[in-house]
């Protein structure tokens, strides 16, 4: 980068927000996933305005721009891999507002998901998706990256609850999508291309959430299966009675395992898998769908059901979930975490291939994950330094990519593509369908100058490279 | 660039903080969940104020990619130290640790390289700490000598001087002057030796550790604490030769001096021959129960300094434990009460103080947003980043005015001065700050 444009830089932004120290610069080189790239400048926008004269002096000197939000993708986002200027979004997170006539929300980028959840809740609303990292993501990350966690699977991930943006484009426009409006067909639906473009279309500076009403009851169940498929027959019957839980949580034997060996809470460690199932809704019918759940979760052969009778013991139940992350770090330092996801009725065989892979490569592999969805998280525990062990690593998580396509699946649920996946993506989509994206892509920034390197890969790349001497 | 154990990029001290760090800066997984938690990163608002950016930071100083003085030194310095990533973290990772032992390597570069012509502002603060450290807090003779002074300064009418000469030399330092409590007559206080015998029947014998700064200019906290440990049935002993915990040697860099104080600690404690070992400020008990760690591999110290740890206590633990109290008068008022973070981050007690303040008759207890969140005192922190510390404060004594409370209560002589001085600096001219100790005694009666 020239010297003269830090200068220019310092005409659009006051000094305290351009970050140049080495040490400030490094602080802003990772993710929550791999890799470490030292960006030139670190730019903290408050306005759109800003944004728009950055993006635009990018362009004339062909300077990538990362637009940044918490760093806790786990698929390398907005690491910027071309160096250049990272624009820390996380400090534009002025305005949040319910207005709950209408039932929206709207909201600066870099407001924390959580915050939205709890103002919502104040208004007796309600913002369904909910990632477990929501009390640290912002939202801004979360439209980008299509998050979405338990409750998915009932209602929806983050693009059902956007509908109006103001975006600044990788030209440095300033264009507003969608509206306040839930219904709305006025010619493309550029809202939902922007949301889960991952930060490459353009950077979102103000969001329009939809709300829903708060459902006034919930109820919560654990089941206990000795074999694993039969957790897997429980969780279609009950989809395909006509109930729609609110989540459905799956968790494997090695999984169990590790929790119990954490902290010990009495989970069978014998059992080949937990599913955890809450409904939520009006109280009568919650009542009722639990007690069919419990009904046909042992017509499956579920060795012990346990009914949360309180908000308690429901918080109990959730914790057994909770503990899974912390609980696999302790098996090894690094942790791969995938979430390859299959149509619901392959579960089973999805699991299976995951057991084959995890033994021909010999990796300590545990699987939970959002089963109502087939939204599986399969973990490879190991540890980064161990560049044999990380050798094969890189093969096990190529042959489940693999695994996932073939059984009608798809590369990400929910944690993006980013760096990680970008080898895989004509997998999945096939020579033309990636074409057609990229188009999309070129037509939007012909600089190739919003988050390059993010989604395509690049020529030549066609596997996951995870060692840190080869990248 | 693989980084190792022997690579030829990194400096002597970068192998040594590679030695020292390397382990636990991996069990790191950058997943961010400690950001909310942050202090100086929610005051601050950038990656390198933020524990993440910190233990990376640690990380690529230790593989050689950046300079320990000038590009680590800033941000390690600008932590306070309250632990709260610890208890945010779902890792594990030993925070706490890792940012001693990076202060052991600042502080051995600066003392090697007192000439380093990089960070002539940090340098100006390590030579006052250190002088500090080294030739005040090790010696409780010397510091009872200041606390005298200071009653005898307060007493004099002199403590216009705070609002008049001593801003010019030191701004921080007058202001905190100002908001020192008025000591009681040194008549009063207890000693080293004294053994105290229990109203009513004897439930336990417990030794009181006093505490530097607790001892020099609060010491009619001490006493009160020895009261009311008294009348739940304690016999207390306050042993001889006790000294400084050491906290502000380790967490200034100065672990040797630390591992004597703690050496020295544990001696007098033994020989007490005392069931439980009592505090009363959240800061030293900290270090206190961290012992076992501080001496883990000294194998002649190893099992003394464990059953040291074990016999530790916050003054909030015992009271509730050996209650109740005999409480004699109504209180009139609301209360609130922020966490000391090394009580609750550290010595993971939040639980007591809470149950006994409800317990106060007449108490009305709101709970004050954010009471877990450090009030920016840390150590002297306030003193070395004074700016920094106020942002924080200021942000606190918001959540504190929406309490409403006329009672703010703490367990640490460091967050209860910095509280007073927040109460002073936001006009909340009928708010008290208290400790603990100084609500439950009133309550109860003493005086
Ligand atoms: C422990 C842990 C648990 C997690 N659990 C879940 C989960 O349950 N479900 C789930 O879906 N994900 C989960 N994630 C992944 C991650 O939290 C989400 O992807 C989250 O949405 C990222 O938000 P962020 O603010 O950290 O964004 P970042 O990671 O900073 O950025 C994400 C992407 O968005 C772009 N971006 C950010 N802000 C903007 C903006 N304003 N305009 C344009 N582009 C922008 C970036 O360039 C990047 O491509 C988890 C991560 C961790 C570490
Ligand atoms: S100790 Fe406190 S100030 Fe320091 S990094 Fe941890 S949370 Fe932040
Ligand atoms: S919470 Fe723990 S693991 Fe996560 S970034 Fe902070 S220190 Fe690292």
């Amino acid at each position: 980068m020239k010297p003269n444009v830090i200068g220019e830089i310092l005409s659009i932004i006051p000094q305290e927000r351009v970050l140049t120290d080495l040490a400030d610069r490094y602080t802003f080189s990772y993710d929550a996933s791999f890799g470490e790239y030292l960006p030139d400048v670190v730019v903290q926008p408050h306005t759109t305005e800003e944004i728009s004269r950055l993006v635009k002096l990018a362009n004339r000197e062909i300077i990538p721009v990362y637009p940044r939000g918490s760093a806790t993708s786990l698929s390398g986002g907005p690491l910027p891999v071309k160096g250049g200027m990272v624009l820390d979004m996380s400090r534009m997170n002025q305005k949040l507002e319910i207005d709950t006539e209408n039932m929206l929300a709207i909201v600066s980028p870099g407001v924390l998901t959580a915050d939205i959840h709890r103002q919502a809740e104040e208004a007796g609303l309600f913002y369904p998706p909910d990632p477990s990292s929501s009390h640290v993501s912002t939202i801004g990350g979360n439209l980008l990256e299509n998050s979405s966690g338990p409750k998915g699977l009932k209602y929806g991930t983050t693009k059902e609850y956007v509908i109006g943006l103001e975006v600044v484009t990788p030209m440095g426009d300033v264009i507003r999508t969608g509206g306040k409006t839930v219904k709305n067909v006025t010619g493309y639906d550029l809202t939902r291309l922007i949301v889960g473009s991952e930060g490459t279309l353009g950077i979102v500076t103000e969001a329009i959430l939809r709300l829903i009403p708060k459902p006034p009851s919930r109820k919560t169940l654990l089941a206990a299966f000795d074999r694993f498929e039969d957790s897997g027959y429980a969780i279609t019957r009950i989809l395909s009675s006509g109930i729609l839980p609110a989540a459905m949580e799956l968790m494997d034997q090695a999984c169990i395992r590790a929790v119990e060996n954490y902290q010990p809470s009495g989970l069978p460690v014998e059992a080949e898998a937990l599913i955890i199932i809450e409904v939520d809704g009006h109280p009568a019918a919650v009542e009722e769908e639990i007690r069919r759940c419990e009904e046909i979760c042992r017509g499956q052969g579920a060795n012990t059901v346990t009914v949360a009778r309180d908000e308690k013991e429901r918080e109990t139940i959730w914790k057994a979930r909770k503990m899974v992350s912390p609980a696999i770090t302790q098996m090894g330092p690094t942790k791969i975490s995938e979430d390859a996801t299959v149509p619901r009725s392959q579960i089973p065989a999805m699991m299976k291939r995951l057991r084959q892979i995890a033994d021909k490569y010999r990796l300590n592999l545990v699987v939970f994950g959002h089963a109502g969805d087939g939204n599986l998280h399969p973990n490879i525990i190991t540890d980064k330094r161990n560049e044999e062990e990380m050798k094969r690593v890189e093969d096990a998580v190529t042959e489940i990519f693999e695994a996932a396509v073939e059984l009608g699946g798809t590369l990400s649920g929910e944690h993006g593509i980013g760096v990680l996946k970008a080898p895989y993506m004509e997998m999945e989509l096939g020579p033309i369908g990636l074409d057609m994206m990229k188009k999309i892509k070129e037509a939007w920034d012909p600089n190739q100058i919003l988050n390059p390197g993010k989604i395509f890969p690049e020529p030549g790349q066609t596997r996951v490279v995870l060692r840190q001497n080869e990248s | 660039m693989s980084p190792s154990r022997n690579n030829p990029g990194q400096t002597e001290r970068a192998r040594k903080l590679f030695e020292l760090t390397y382990e636990e800066t991996n069990q790191c997984i950058q997943c961010g969940y400690c950001l909310p938690a942050c202090p100086t990163y929610q005051s601050m608002g950038r990656e390198s104020a933020s524990p993440r950016g910190r233990i990376a930071l640690v990380k690529m100083a230790a593989e050689g990619k950046l300079d320990i003085t000038r590009d680590l030194a800033e941000p390690i310095d600008l932590c306070l130290g309250c632990r709260a990533c610890e208890t945010a973290c779902p890792v594990g990772v030993p925070y706490g640790h890792i940012l001693e032992e990076t202060k052991q390597v600042l502080h051995e570069s600066v003392a090697r390289d007192p000439l380093n012509p990089q960070q002539p502002q940090h340098k100006g603060r390590e030579r006052l700490k250190k002088a500090v450290l080294r030739h005040l807090f090790p010696y409780p003779k010397r510091l009872r000598i200041v606390g005298r002074m200071v009653y005898l300064y307060q007493k004099s009418g002199a403590d216009r001087l705070a609002t008049g000469v001593l801003p010019k030399i030191s701004e921080p330092a007058a202001r905190f002057a100002a908001a020192l409590p008025r000591l009681e007559s040194p008549s009063r206080r207890y000693n080293p030796g004294d053994v105290l015998p229990p109203v009513g029947p004897k439930k336990a014998r417990v030794a009181f550790f006093n505490g530097c700064l607790m001892d020099a200019v609060m010491y009619r906290i001490n006493r009160l604490t020895i009261e009311l440990l008294r009348a739940v049935g304690c016999e207390v002993v306050i042993p001889e030769t006790q000294t400084c915990c050491g906290a502000l040697h380790a967490h200034q860099g100065m672990k040797e001096a630390a591992e004597q104080l703690a050496r020295a600690n544990i001696g007098a404690f033994e020989r007490s021959e005392s069931d439980f070992y009592i505090n009363n400020a959240g800061g030293c008990g900290a270090m206190l129960i961290e012992y076992d760690q501080l001496l883990g591999k000294d194998p002649a110290w190893r099992e003394r300094a464990r059953d040291f740890v074990s016999k530790s206590r916050d003054i909030s633990q015992v009271l509730d434990q050996f209650g109740p109290l005999p409480f004699k008068k109504e209180w009139n008022g609301t209360i609130t009460y922020q966490d000391s973070c090394h009580l609750r981050h550290v010595q993971k007690v939040t639980e007591e103080p809470r149950r006994l303040l409800q317990s106060v008759p007449g108490a009305t207890f709101v709970e004050m947003a954010d009471s877990d969140r450090c009030c920016g005192s840390g150590g002297i922190y306030n003193l070395l980043h004074y700016d920094e510390s106020m942002k924080i404060l200021d942000d606190k004594m918001e959540k504190a005015a929406d309490t409403c409370a006329e009672t703010i209560v703490t367990t640490n002589p460091g967050c209860l001065l910095q509280m007073k001085l927040g109460v002073a600096r936001k006009g909340m001219s009928q708010t008290r700050v208290l400790h603990l100790v100084e609500v439950l005694a009133e309550a109860c009666g003493l005086t």
